[in-house]
């Protein structure tokens, strides 16, 4: 039997889904089960003055009602850490219902626990709570004069600011220049399903049921916000109804479940609603950005300077890193990233699909399309020439694919023989254009040894477990292919377990590094556990492979056969059962490289689009997208096509459709529903076509695997922009491109 | 959600009585957009009477060639009814348009009649809101308003209307009949959808009790040519920026004999076009007048930043609509 890993396989937990056997976290059932509601607050700058709980209580079938004067205090604050490191992971360097100032809209400022969730929703509203309200900072526009520098972000994690080179100088000197300034509307991430979190004390010992990215995240967060010992806590996750960032921290609902659940002496659900999913586990920020760039006439980039200004919490230095961007797929020896803080009345904003990538790289690469028109060149041989061999420290990529990705996307979509001239192809009402970017998501190497084990049983049948939990990529199936191929059985005999911290340690997947992890891990545990069956075998005077090599040893469908003649050989059940041995198991680690390991890491892609521009009324359609990746070995073709497919599409969604903004008189997120708050439906979904090149790579795990994380995101709405110009010959600088925005916005190219 | 007493009435006249002799009571139909409401606290009623089990789903024809629809009819069965998509394709286009199949499977024709506005600040239950509690003030005035009227707005209330087959029914003449605890009375369309004025609470000449039993649509012969047009930012599953829906004939002398025009997404009722319908009967059928007309109907338009753009919108929506409609 051949291998599994790079087949596209169904998904394993398909039937589950489809038929609802799969238990999501506000699924969970138990004994005595309360349903716990937050109260948020209903203004964004202030104090509470009073809670009056009294109609409330006598609502009936209240078990308890936590606010800031009978909820615990936290043990400790952890700061803001990405998930990825693999440490407490907060969303926000803040706690809620610790005392009575209110920061931002919807913070928490009661918790009510009643036996039915249509209970805790009445009493909710019965709370009658006064405040003290002062006049909210949660804009741009509001904040602008008190706007500073950064110096680092992600809690001191890495620096705001990155300079190289003289870009003021270059900029002066360089024969051709572009300067483009863009506004973006926040976004929100709204997966299907929103936060939850079922919480149930045994003793001192804590399980939760958590809708999350990463269980162990979880488990480190409330252990230490609680001050209890790890051991106590246990996170279980087996399904997770989408994330895209907004799990990937751990925010204070999940904690507030367990305080509720020991507050009323019963397992507690506390789930979020979906305009509550818009104010309790951050948002993308909204962002302006400039970008210059310098080049000389021959094309080649000398100067880039990409500035940034966004809003952040009162707690946090947040901004997603969105100005890397455009120091990591082009070379250029001058250049200058800068990020700008305005410290308001938003909770902390947090990890959003392809963060700091997807947006940076929408100024970058149409500020390129721009470049190309100005030199007359080909966007896709501009793009070329400026990807150099090396990252920007010199160091060569652990594994490349760019020009190649944009030279097959080239040949998929059919750009060769495209007129570049700008607003000169109509159909009917429509103006029609096509447009390109470039793509690039990079691989961090900031997560700690990864683990995962793998157990055979004397019948041959295996099981192979890691902590990391399914999300809705594919995990469950992916892992049990590369678990199969490593300890040499078939994927029928093999079950891949995971979602629970009570296994094997690996990180939050987020950041594109899912795959990469665990898949390390699972192959070494895999291959681990193969050797010392293989070490058995051949020091077994009762095999048939006693004193073989053990290199001389192949494996397949779970049989050990020697590599010279097939027939000599036995498989895993019999060994073990001829030496009474009821199971075996091996733990296999991974340890990544360094952070600063001496190789360019980075996942390349090219996107391609065609769009229709309503050339009176400015409504921008989508006809086809073209995407084309090199993310290393695919594990399953058919799960990192979804995956790519679906960040392509939410790249349309951040393009077109996609924006919130905060009412400047209460400081609320103006659309909190997904009746306003747009996001694609299959009508707005094109041909979208999504091929790989092939590229292999030695440095990120045994297996090469790069991930599709969020590569997909990248480039997509910049590639739809460059295609409204190609169609109007207006350049678009603000998302989502509404029809106003097209219509009167945007500037002549 | 707050505890509601829950009655399903066996007849029209079990129902009538329910709600008209309980103060804090209301009609239940197909809930789509109620039950939303109730969850909101934005709607408050202590009694729901569900008038889903009334004879109330049928289509029959009147007088000669109108059609009586039921309130209870759904939208998905009315938008692929035989006489409605012969009659009034514009109408059938409109239900389509609307929601999605499954909101339409049970979203009845006489519900949304009474379809309330999507404005934010309306359905948050906090911000001020005139229309939710009179005398509180507007926040949409000077809040995030892209999706807003520019059309029949007050210094109270700049809510849009977010229906697509009552702007047909605008279109159409149709008349509303009810029977209430005063006995039966019908109302021209025009009068039912009332204008927020210094009263935005009250959106209908409705007593408290008083029942859509059906929608008269009377016979319109030109509207068997008649179109919807919805322009939105998503493809599907929107309310509308700009719809328009339009049924007009031309004379041999390239004069537009008749003319029905109506807006939605742009008013605060579903809004007949009578401005530009006057400009245009009995002129020559060109694009020229077609933006002229358009114009007409704009000219007392009030807007704010964000939702300005709109006015564009709709007169290009509408010069281009009627210009493919003579095409």
């Amino acid at each position: 039997m051949s291998p599994v890993v790079g087949k596209p396989v169904n998904r394993v937990d398909g039937p589950d889904k489809v038929t609802g056997a799969g238990r999501y976290c506000g699924e969970i059932v138990l004994p005595g089960l309360a349903y716990g509601l937050i109260v948020g607050s209903s203004i964004a700058n202030g104090r509470v003055l009073s809670i009056d709980e009294t109609a409330a209580r006598a609502a009936g079938g209240v078990y308890g009602i936590m606010t800031h004067q009978n909820t615990p205090k936290i043990a400790n604050q952890p700061h803001l850490i990405p998930s990825l490191a693999g440490q407490p992971a907060p969303g926000e360097s803040f706690f809620p219902m610790q005392d009575d100032v209110v920061h931002y809209w919807g913070q928490p400022v009661a918790l009510v626990v009643a036996d039915s969730l249509e209970g805790a929703a009445h009493a909710a509203a019965l709370l009658d709570i006064t405040y003290e309200a002062g006049v909210p900072v949660a804009t741009i526009e509001d904040g602008r004069s008190s706007a500073a520098e950064a110096q680092t972000l992600f809690g001191g994690l890495m620096p705001a600011r990155d300079e190289r080179g003289d870009v003021q100088g270059a900029l002066a000197k360089a024969e051709v220049t572009v300067d483009a300034t863009y506004h973006y509307a926040a976004n929100h991430h709204n997966p299907l399903e929103t936060g939850v979190t079922t919480a149930q004390w045994d003793g001192d010992r804590l399980t939760l049921w958590d809708s999350t990215m990463g269980v162990r995240a979880s488990q480190l967060t409330v252990a230490t916000l609680l001050g209890i010992p790890l051991s106590d806590v246990r996170v279980i996750t087996h399904f997770v109804g989408g994330g895209f960032g907004s799990k990937a921290m751990v925010w204070p609902h999940v904690t507030l479940a367990a305080m509720a659940a020991r507050h009323v002496g019963r397992p507690v659900r506390l789930t979020l609603t979906r305009p509550q999913s818009f104010t309790s586990n951050g948002h993308r920020e909204e962002q302006e950005q400039q970008i210059r760039l310098g080049a000389g006439r021959d094309g080649r980039l000398t100067a880039i300077h990409h500035r940034k200004l966004s809003v952040t919490s009162p707690f946090d230095d947040w901004a997603e890193p969105a100005t890397g961007v455009s120091t990591q797929i082009y070379g250029c020896d001058n250049y200058l990233g800068e990020h700008h803080l305005i410290h308001g009345n938003t909770l902390t904003p947090t990890f959003t699909r392809a963060p700091g990538e997807s947006l940076g790289s929408f100024s970058l690469e149409t500020a390129m399309d721009q470049l190309a028109y100005e030199l007359g060149m080909d966007p896709i041989e501009l793009r070329i020439m400026n990807h150099p061999p090396v990252d920007n420290h010199g160091n060569a990529w652990s594994s490349d694919g760019m020009a190649d990705c944009l030279r097959r996307g080239a040949e998929l979509f059919g750009w060769s023989g495209r007129d570049p001239t700008p607003g000169v192809r109509e159909e009917g009402n429509n103006l029609i254009g096509t447009g390109v970017a470039g793509a690039g998501y990079p691989v961090a190497f900031m997560m700690p040894v990864q683990h995962a084990r793998a157990r055979i049983f004397n019948d041959g049948s295996v099981v192979v477990q890691t902590s990391a939990q399914e999300f809705g990529i594919g995990v469950t199936t992916s892992m049990a292919q590369v678990g199969a191929d490593a300890l040499g059985v078939d994927l029928d005999v093999l079950r891949f377990e995971a979602g629970d911290t009570d296994l094997p340690n690996t990180t939050s997947a987020v950041g594109s590094m899912g795959a990469t992890m665990q898949s390390s891990a699972v192959h070494n545990a895999g291959t681990t556990l193969r050797n010392e069956l293989i070490a058995h075998a051949v020091n077994d005077d009762k095999s048939p492979l006693h004193r073989l090599s053990p290199s001389s040893v192949r494996v397949e469908g779970g049989r050990m056969s020697s590599t010279l003649d097939p027939s000599i050989g036995e498989s895993y059940a019999d060994l073990l059962t001829r030496n009474r041995l009821l199971d075996l198991e091996a733990l296999g680690s991974w340890t990544p490289p360094p952070i600063d390991t001496p190789h360019g890491l980075l996942t390349f892609g090219a996107q391609f689009a065609e769009v229709a521009v309503d050339k009176d009324l400015g409504l921008v359609r989508v006809r086809r997208m073209t995407g084309v990746f090199a993310p290393g070995r695919v594990l399953n073709p058919k799960l990192a096509r979804s995956q790519l497919l679906g960040g392509m599409l939410w790249g349309l969604s951040q393009a077109l459709l996609e924006g919130n903004q905060i009412d400047r008189q209460s400081g609320r997120w103006a659309l909190n529903n997904l009746g306003e708050y747009l996001v694609p439906v299959h009508a707005d979904i094109p041909d979208v076509q999504v091929e790989f090149v092939e590229v292999e790579d030695d440095v990120v795990g045994p297996l090469g695997v790069k991930g599709v994380g969020e590569v997909g995101q990248v480039g997509a709405a910049a590639a739809i922009a460059n295609a409204v110009f190609h169609a109007t010959g207006r350049r678009m600088t603000e998302l989502p491109m509404t029809a106003e925005v097209v219509m009167n916005g945007g500037s002549p190219g | 959600m707050r505890p509601v007493t829950f009655f399903r009435a066996g007849s029209i006249d079990e129902a009538v009585a329910a709600v008209s002799g309980h103060p804090d009571s209301a009609f239940l139909a197909g809930g789509t957009t109620e039950i939303d409401l109730l969850r909101l606290n934005v709607v408050q009623p202590t009694l729901l009477v569900d008038v889903n089990d009334l004879p109330l789903t049928y289509l029959e024809d009147i007088d000669d060639g109108g059609v009586r629809i039921g309130a209870m009819a759904r939208m998905s069965d009315v938008a692929r009814a035989q006489r409605i998509v012969e009659r009034y394709p514009g109408m059938s286009q409109a239900l389509l348009l609307g929601a999605s199949e499954q909101l339409r499977n049970m979203a009845s024709m006489g519900g949304n009649m009474c379809q309330r506005t999507r404005c934010a600040y309306f359905r948050d239950g906090q911000s001020p809101c005139n229309k939710r509690e009179p005398g509180s003030g507007c926040a949409a005035l000077t809040g995030v308003n892209r999706g807003h009227a520019v059309l029949g707005t007050s210094d109270h209330c700049i809510a849009s209307h977010p229906s697509d087959v009552a702007v047909a029914l605008v279109a159409l003449d149709a008349v509303i009949r009810t029977i209430g605890p005063d006995g039966t009375r019908t109302i021209p369309i025009e009068s039912f959808f009332l204008p927020p004025d210094d009263t935005p609470s009250v959106e209908h000449p409705l007593a408290h009790g008083e029942l859509i039993v059906a929608i008269d649509v009377p016979a319109v012969p030109v509207a068997r040519t008649s179109r919807y047009v919805k322009h939105r930012d998503r493809v599907s599953y929107e309310f509308a920026l700009v719809s328009v829906f339009s049924a007009m004939r031309v004379d041999d002398a390239g004069n537009v004999a008749e003319l029905r025009l109506a807006l939605g997404g742009v008013g605060t009722v579903p809004w007949r076009a009578h401005r530009a319908e006057e400009a245009l009967i009995g002129r020559p059928a060109t694009p020229e007048n077609f933006a002229a007309a358009a114009d007409a109907e704009f000219a007392d338009a009030r807007t704010t930043p964000m939702n300005a753009f709109k006015v564009t919108f709709a007169k290009r929506a509408i010069v281009r609509e009627l210009s493919e409609v003579t095409s």
